[in-house]
């Protein structure tokens, strides 16, 4: 038995309208992908404050994901294009501090986009999971 | 400290197929804030919901976390259940465990530990919710029909015989869809033009129903109640209101050689066109693509014999602005491109055709005026083959055909077959299929009256080759009943070609955010019990754009969608999102990085008098949000530097908590 191998911990914060319907149509389709993905509902991805990533990193994640609707299907109409530039500006900012860019994606997923959904995770859990474990932001004292 | 109940549904066997369901009650069960935990087979049943409402009162539950399926599906009915047993309903939180567990995940201690920790995420949420109220937004009493086919036009009809207006907006220059282009109908054989015009009419004379016909929807903004709509009415160079329909345009205009659509391009039309006869609206209208006076400038026949002054060379595109209620989707099917079917010859043959052409050619409005006549020679063909499946059911060859059963092909084959061996006797007729599938009210009845009645020779077997030689077809087949290969001198072949949704069903899906399947069918809210709703609140769907569907279901489809609509209309108000953004005035310093994110200009600043510590008063700026205006979307609680926004039912630190929660 291999004790010491960790699964890859991530994090994918899917806005309520387009992709967490799609993750949702993904599981009506039963197109699998890793449990080490675990979503949290938001209903924009603008609401993704860079807080929450720094804090999933501090906390032992080994990738955060950020999924929302297609530019210009934006529920709230422009909620992406901020979700966009605010995280090209952090995920830049991380890749400086170590966290490598392979850790931290934006991807559109449209309700409709079940299998795209799918296939995302997959993808971002192989790279993620090729990568090992995050050490860089964790913070120890977060560690019970 | 909340007193937290926690749910664990089993979903039959969906969610307690793939996860310890006691496990994870019991687990969740040692989460802070928890004091009851329990499992059951159906929580959202009347029995389920039973024992979430009993514990609420037994346990003074403060706030409860159902774990089951997506809360898309049934947040709803359990924010009711809480609010039954005097709960807010903002203090329940659903863990998805199995659209985004159960089923995507294949082994049970994988599921059960995932479940686990979406349980505690939930747990974690719930402890810093807090009891919300909603506000209350009006319901515009209109509803927008997207396609003038049957289904829209029975949809229309049905909301605007219960008193609300209605518009149908239409692409084509004229409504009735593809039933306009049908011979017969199935099982009855009553001529499709025959039931479909009046309703036509109905729908032109009926003072609730505007049609916006040769027009696309363009954007959609809003919600439901509240839609905010822009129509492109596409400039059709004819005065619509002027027009009396005479049709002396339509024989004069001397560009004669434009394929004619509405025929499937087996003649031709003119320039300035009515596409049939009876055309609602029977309005001109003149195709630009091969108009030589919107081309060249010269020419101006058509404004000259126009005795009613209707022709407008000059007429823009015009853009319509309207508010809706609700959206119902009818934009219905196409038979698919015959192009990656070479193996029948259809683009070598004019005699391969499909049956939509077959339609046109028995009816008594087609090219041939009724008369069966082969499109190459007019001869009157003596041999018929007739090809099932060609596109449907194609099992490993998506890039080709549709891996779904088109369903209306058995019949309407079987239709065609009878209608050939009725009218010419002399006709054989063959019919290659895998299986037919007649189910559905006096059609296996109909197919049986085709082969014992009609003499139709149904061949189980497909089609091999088609091989056009002299002017004969050869037809290369195999009979798998009789295990032989055939081969038959054909004069016609039809292929009944498998149907798929309408091009332009996809950007309207996006346009609406309405949910596709892979097959750009529109995916309901519930696939049995909510048929006709798409997940997008106040979306419709209406007839073949949710699935390949007859007539008799398309109508009954659109008189569902009708009913519904019609439910929310007649409601005066719609109970709104609370969970929108609040400012802590405290925090806020009133720099206007919220104002300027907000896409609903939703948020504007007042100056307020603050009592400090040392009793002196301070006039600050701060920001207001309006609860009408805002849609909870939580840009401005990224934006604020102070952290002053934040957004109910989705807090920073509710997430924080999520967050913390899952990376454990």
């Amino acid at each position: 038995m291999q004790v010491n191998e960790k699964k890859p911990l991530i994090v994918a914060f899917c806005c309520n309208w387009c992709s967490y319907a799609g993750a949702d149509l993904a599981g009506n389709n039963r197109l699998a992908y890793p449990a080490d993905v675990k979503i949290i509902r938001v209903p924009c991805s603008c609401r993704v404050n860079p807080m929450f990533i720094l804090r999933a990193f501090q906390r032992g994640a080994d990738g955060v994901i950020i999924c929302g609707c297609h530019p210009g299907d934006c529920h709230y109409t422009s909620g992406n294009y901020f979700t966009r530039r605010r995280m090209a500006m952090l995920f830049s900012m991380l890749d400086y501090l170590g966290i490598e860019k392979e850790r931290t994606r934006v991807e559109w997923v449209s309700a409709a986009e079940g299998a795209k959904f799918a296939a995302t995770m997959n993808d971002f859990a192989e790279k993620v999971a090729a990568l090992g474990e995050n050490k860089r932001l964790e913070d120890l004292r977060c560690k019970r | 400290m909340q007193r937290i109940g926690v749910f664990v549904c089993w979903c039959g066997s969906n969610i307690a197929g793939t996860v310890d369901v006691q496990a994870v009650s019991e687990a969740l069960k040692l989460e802070p804030g928890v004091v009851f935990s329990t499992n059951y087979q159906y929580m959202c049943s009347q029995a389920g919901q039973q024992i979430i409402k009993d514990a609420i009162k037994e346990h003074k539950l403060t706030g409860i976390v159902v774990c089951s399926c997506s809360p898309r599906m049934h947040e709803a009915t359990f924010r009711k259940t809480a609010a039954a047993a005097g709960l807010n309903p903002y203090m329940v939180e659903i863990a998805n465990i199995r659209e985004q567990c159960s089923w995507v995940h294949k082994d049970v201690p994988t599921g059960t530990e995932k479940a686990i920790i979406l349980g505690k995420a939930a747990v974690a949420k719930v402890n810093l919710n807090a009891p919300l109220t909603p506000g209350e937004s009006p319901v515009t009493k209109r509803a927008l029909v997207i396609g003038g086919g049957i289904a829209g036009i029975q949809t229309a009809l049905d909301i605007a015989d219960a008193g609300f207006p209605v518009d149908i907006v239409e692409k084509k220059p004229t409504i009735g869809g593809k039933m306009a282009q049908l011979d017969k109908t199935f099982p009855t054989l009553d001529c499709a033009a025959c039931i479909l015009t009046p309703k036509m009419v109905d729908v032109a004379q009926n003072e609730k129903i505007r049609i916006f016909s040769y027009s696309e929807v363009e954007e959609v903004k809003g919600f439901v109640g509240n839609f905010d709509v822009k129509i492109k009415k596409k400039a059709r160079y004819v005065n619509e209101d002027v027009c009396t329909g005479c049709g002396a345009c339509t024989e004069k205009c001397p560009q004669k050689k434009v394929p004619n659509e509405f025929n499937l391009g087996m003649d031709n039309r003119r320039a300035i066109y009515i596409p049939f006869a009876q055309a609602v609206p029977k309005v001109a209208t003149i195709d630009p693509n091969y108009c030589t006076m919107l081309k060249t400038g010269k020419c101006g026949v058509c404004s000259k014999v126009c005795t009613a002054g209707a022709i407008d060379y000059k007429q823009q595109d015009q853009i319509i602005e309207e508010k809706y209620g609700a959206i119902v989707v009818a934009t219905g099917f196409n038979p698919i491109s015959m192009d990656k079917f070479e193996e029948y010859a259809y683009s070598q043959s004019k005699d391969v055709i499909t049956s939509l052409e077959f339609e046109r050619l028995t009816n008594a409005a087609g090219p041939t005026a009724g008369k069966l006549l082969r499109p190459s020679d007019l001869e009157h063909p003596h041999t018929i083959v007739f090809v099932q499946c060609v596109g449907s059911r194609c099992e490993n060859c998506a890039e080709k055909g549709k891996e779904y059963c088109s369903k209306i092909c058995c019949m309407y084959t079987a239709k065609h077959a009878m209608l050939v061996r009725d009218k010419y006797p002399d006709t054989e007729v063959y019919v290659f299929y895998i299986d037919v599938r007649t189910p559905g009210k006096n059609f296996d009845e109909f197919y049986r009256r085709a082969v014992e009645e009609y003499g139709v020779h149904y061949i189980k077997g497909m089609v091999g080759k088609v091989t056009p030689e002299g002017n004969k077809l050869k037809v290369q087949a195999s009979d798998l009943i009789m295990n032989k290969q055939v081969h038959i001198d054909a004069d016609l072949v039809v292929l009944a070609a498998a149907i798929e949704p309408d091009k332009s069903a996809r950007p309207l899906a996006t346009m609406l955010t309405a949910s596709m399947d892979t097959n750009d069918f529109f995916t309901e809210a519930h696939p049995k019990l909510r048929p006709v709703e798409s997940p997008t609140a106040g979306v419709f769907l209406s007839g073949a754009c949710q699935g390949p569907k007859d007539i008799p279901e398309t109508v009954s489809q659109a008189g569902a969608a009708a009913s519904k609509v019609i439910g929310l209309l007649a409601k005066d108000k719609l109970t709104g999102n609370p969970c929108i953004a609040s400012p802590n005035e405290q925090m806020c310093n009133g720099c206007s990085s919220c104002e300027r994110v907000c896409p609903y200009g939703a948020i504007t600043y007042v100056d307020k008098e603050f009592r400090m510590p040392d009793r002196t008063t301070l006039m600050r700026r701060v920001a207001q949000v309006n609860p009408a205006v805002c849609q909870g979307c939580g840009a401005c609680t990224v934006a604020c530097p102070s952290g002053a926004m934040d957004l109910r039912g989705f807090a920073s630190a509710q997430i924080i908590a999520e967050v913390d929660a899952i990376c454990k």
